[in-house]
């Protein structure tokens, strides 16, 4: 007997519910002036399977398209949309609303410390010009070889962890010490050069860890694990801070 | 509609040429002894702390005799100048450290950053002179606030 469908099944219902966005924002000098930043309030419907992202596109579509953010993928994997929601920073398109508890506004803020463009976008240049700094690109010496550069699992399974790295800044300015100087090298920029530090393949580990032993390197880091709990990859950042500290001494001594 | 503080970063981070490199160990030998210091102190502070108040007669022995007794040996010398050394670095250093992370304002930071390192050099130098030339026998005072070996001596 041939499987049959049955009379349309009723789809489980997805509940849906209304949710307030409360965002802050920001319109860039128009030259009549110092701008000045102000919260805006909308209300939109939601179903329990929608993200933040969501409710900004709902926001932007429907009732404002005047509200300025960034995001590409709108899956968690460009890192585009890192937002401060409720106080913490988070990908807004990793964020299920229904998590939010959604009967109270939701906070939604640019990320601090970088300057803000407007609204939730931020000038991402200071953060990217950090990465730069600490070279993330395969260093090496000699010739090259005619196959592919070997490696075992164990010697891969070493930086594993911060391989994960999108560059979202949701760690970096999540981090006190970057939000009084911006100077500060930042999370991001040490946990990209700890993928290559721990590279058993990289030769340039010397060079990387002379550049983070910096007045703004490694040691102005507080532990205070911030960056660790924003970051959307579950990347331990502060652990990895942590060994490259530990790399410095051990070299140092 | 209500107004509130500029969104902006307090200082908007400079064009990263403009960095001063400053590479050199300083803040990692600084961060190392934050935490030989440490270790050290809490032997340092807990010894002195049981020495004076629990030891013997405990808190009511302490009088300017005890401390003149104490200070007569060059090993409690030692012992309080290492206190004092290490725990005046270890301070300060850690001032310094809270100072940069949260004076934003250069003038501000010279003016605290000046006044940390004068308390610190008053401090040390005044206490190694105490520590050093102390006279636990001065000449005209009643005996019974004097250490015991003064009388004999």
């Amino acid at each position: 007997m041939t499987a049959t469908l049955d009379a349309p099944s009723a789809a489980p219902v997805i509940p849906s519910f209304d949710v307030t966005l409360k965002i802050r924002r920001f319109l860039p000098d128009d030259g009549a002036g110092a701008p000045e930043p102000y919260w805006d309030e909308f209300t939109v419907r939601a179903h329990g399977t929608d993200r933040v992202l969501d409710a900004l596109h709902k926001v932007k579509w429907e009732e404002d398209g005047s509200l300025t953010f960034r995001r590409s993928c709108a899956h968690g994997v460009c890192g585009s949309d890192a937002m401060r929601i409720n106080g913490r920073n988070r990908l807004a398109c990793k964020t299920l609303l229904k998590d939010l508890d959604p009967s109270k506004p939701i906070i939604i803020e640019p990320i601090k410390g970088l300057p803000v463009i407007k609204d939730l976008v931020v000038d991402m240049e200071p953060f990217f010009a950090s990465y730069r700094e600490i070279m993330p690109f395969l260093i090496t010496t000699g010739n090259e070889p005619t196959k592919e550069r070997l490696q075992s699992a164990e010697q891969r399974e070493r930086f594993d962890d911060t391989t994960k790295c999108i560059l979202c800044a949701a760690c970096t300015s999540s981090c006190p010490v970057f939000w009084t100087d911006g100077q500060y090298f930042g999370p991001a920029a040490i946990v990209n050069a700890h993928r290559f530090i721990f590279d058993s393949r990289d030769e340039g580990g010397a060079q990387r860890l002379e550049i983070l032993n910096d007045k703004e390197g490694v040691w102005r880091c507080r532990t205070t694990f911030n960056c660790t709990e924003a970051c959307p990859r579950g990347i331990e950042v502060t652990k990895a801070i942590q060994e490259v500290k530990r790399a410095m001494i051990t070299r140092a001594f | 509609m209500t107004t509130i503080a500029d969104p902006k970063a307090p200082r908007p981070p400079k064009p990263r040429p403009a960095r001063l490199t400053t590479r050199g160990n300083t803040e990692l030998y600084g961060w190392v002894f934050m935490r030989a210091s440490g270790v050290i102190l809490v032997v340092l502070i807990f010894g002195h702390l049981f020495v004076n108040l629990v030891a013997g007669e405990g808190i009511s022995a302490i009088d300017f005799g005890f401390v003149a007794g104490k200070w007569a040996s060059p090993f409690w010398q030692i012992w309080d100048l290492l206190m004092l050394w290490l725990a005046m670095i270890h301070g300060t250093n850690g001032v310094r450290t809270i100072i940069n992370d949260y004076a934003e304002r250069d003038g501000v930071r010279l003016a605290l950053k000046a006044s940390l390192y004068l308390a610190f050099v008053v401090v040390v130098v005044l206490g190694t002179l105490v520590i050093f030339t102390f006279d636990p026998c001065p000449a005209g005072s009643p005996a019974d606030l004097l250490p015991s070996f003064c009388t004999t001596a």
